[in-house]
């Protein structure tokens, strides 16, 4: 039977200690497999073994047009090679220290220019669209690149409910921060709580997603658990992670990382090949699981649907 | 503690110690411990211990007469090769998988990126310091010359602190720590010069002071 997303809550579906025991027991095969194998495999049992944070399933997804038939990268790569600055700066950091990150009783607010300001509670996020999975690439402005099956919706579907005035020309995010849960933090070289922005047409395009999850589960805590941005066709840093505030405004808002380095990171901070970092050249990435790189796509592929938004813009100067 | 520093056997252990961030690199490539990137995984690797080896190389001296233990010159060349070593494995994991070995590619990048111009600059610093670190070598330069040009390692270790510092986002401790360790090593040269020069200043002014060994 196919559910439809307006049925799942939160902790809905397969309850977390089922999710353990069938992990736990991936694992025992796991072990006795590897047992059966020699040599190659004993080293594999001597490195660390990766503790994942179970998430909820989520069954039923509807399929999107916008989805990549690319080769996804494994849940592995994706849950311990992330650039999660609140939980320190190592890839392999978010994933140890996001632990014990607690994720309960969540609330996302909405406010500023419209007309419906309201907080969402996780369970009535879940329910307001119909939750779709979508298999995007994912391009890091430091060059790397992966391609994710996310779990989610169009953000549009927020902006129409939350009814913006005429006023409201962009749309700000900022990031849940605290400095107890996230000690790593203070180090990071970068202000938090962290902050980013889209205009109001660049939220409202169809390829922008609220995203909850991945991998057809509820996000782990390193991946921006329990709700996200996921915009495809700009860095990485633009889908910001863990968000508790939307708000509709009239002024472009400050970014985090234009705020570090503003003459390295723009606001728009769209994936051009044709752009490179002061630092380091954008024409290549390589896609995690490769050894060579290969080379960049203008807006990551997907200009036939967002290269209107920037026609007759020099994207150089609004890199 | 001489006996120690004497023994043939500490060479030989020393020098599969220095083999130890090589194997540990076998060790996760066999074991998929490399992680999700593993080009990247071993360029910082190599990069950070050819910094570590150049620490190592530079800290003979000073405590060689902080310590007053002169033999530790025995270790100094092996170190210094070894942060060689470890430099031209970090400079292949840049030309092969980041250049796919296009040489004309490389040549555009190292022109145009300061933090891969200056660290490329380090590397070629100290080609020809392992090139000279033979006693033939030491002998066909004459110990004076040889000495001078293989001050080049104070430039090649400031050059990899630098190409590390631009290197990083926005996290600098690593690259600072490092940066302090180069610092603090150099300017101990810097005042034990002083030292000496007044020595030897004091030494020429008084008669007394003559008889002193000045060859120190």
């Amino acid at each position: 039977m196919i559910r439809k997303a307006t049925d799942l809550t939160h902790a809905d579906v397969t309850p977390k200690s089922v999710y353990l025991d069938r992990r736990k027991f991936l694992r025992a095969m796991g072990i006795a497999g590897a047992t059966a194998m020699a040599g190659r495999s004993l080293f594999e049992l001597a490195t660390p073994a990766h503790t994942i944070l179970a998430g909820t399933k989520f069954s039923g997804l509807a399929k999107s047009p916008f989805s990549t038939t690319e080769k996804q990268n494994s849940y592995d790569d994706v849950t311990h090679y992330n650039n999660f600055y609140e939980f320190g700066t190592d890839k392999s950091h978010p994933a140890k220290n996001s632990k014990n990150f607690n994720t309960s009783n969540w609330t996302v607010s909405v406010e500023g220019e419209v007309a419906k300001p309201r907080k969402f509670t996780m369970d009535e996020i879940l329910k307001l669209a119909p939750l779709e999975e979508r298999v995007y690439r994912h391009r890091c402005v430091e060059a790397w690149s992966i391609v994710v099956p996310w779990i989610g919706f169009s953000f549009s579907n927020l902006v129409k409910l939350a009814e913006p005035t005429p006023k409201a020309q962009f749309v700000a995010f900022q990031s849940y921060y605290d400095p107890r849960q996230m000690p790593q933090g203070r180090w990071a070289g970068i202000e938090f709580p962290y902050v980013e922005g889209l205009r109001m047409d660049e939220a409202m395009n169809p390829l922008t997603l609220l995203c909850v999850g991945m991998y057809g589960e509820s996000l782990p805590n390193q991946d921006g658990a329990p709700v996200r941005m996921v915009i495809p066709w700009k860095y990485g840093f633009k889908s910001i992670k863990s968000l508790v505030k939307i708000k509709f405004q009239q002024k472009m808002p400050p970014t985090t990382w234009n705020l570090a380095a503003p003459n390295e990171y723009g606001f728009y901070s769209n994936v051009n090949p044709n752009v490179d970092h002061p630092r380091w050249s954008q024409a290549k990435e390589r896609r995690l699981g490769e050894i060579f790189k290969h080379s960049t796509l203008m807006f990551n592929g997907y200009g036939d649907q967002v290269a209107s938004m920037y026609s007759g813009m020099d994207l150089k100067k609004n890199f | 503690m001489r006996a120690l520093l004497t023994s043939k056997w500490t060479k030989v252990v020393l020098f599969l110690v220095c083999l130890i961030p090589l194997g540990g690199l076998g060790w996760r490539a066999l074991g998929h411990g490399l992680g999700a990137n593993p080009v990247e995984f071993i360029q910082l690797t190599t990069g950070r211990w050819t910094l570590r080896f150049l620490v190592f190389t530079l800290s003979i001296t000073p405590f060689r007469k902080v310590l007053n233990l002169p033999d530790l010159i025995r270790f100094r060349r092996m170190l210094g090769l070894f942060a060689f070593f470890y430099v031209c494995l970090h400079f292949l994991t840049y030309l092969g998988p980041d250049q796919s070995f296009d040489l004309g590619a490389m040549w555009k990048d190292v022109a145009k990126r300061p933090f891969i111009t200056v660290g490329f600059l380090g590397f070629l610093l100290l080609v020809p310091l392992a090139i000279t670190s033979t006693a033939g070598w030491i002998r066909r330069l004459g110990g004076r010359r040889w000495r001078i040009l293989h001050r080049a390692i104070y430039f090649a270790a400031i050059a990899g602190v630098i190409h590390f510092y631009w290197k990083v986002k926005s996290d600098v401790r690593s690259p600072l720590f490092y940066g302090a360790l180069v610092a603090i090593l150099l300017l101990w040269r810097l005042g034990d010069w002083f030292s000496r020069r007044r020595f030897v200043v004091a030494a020429k002014l008084s008669p007394e002071g003559a008889r002193v060994d000045t060859a120190r």
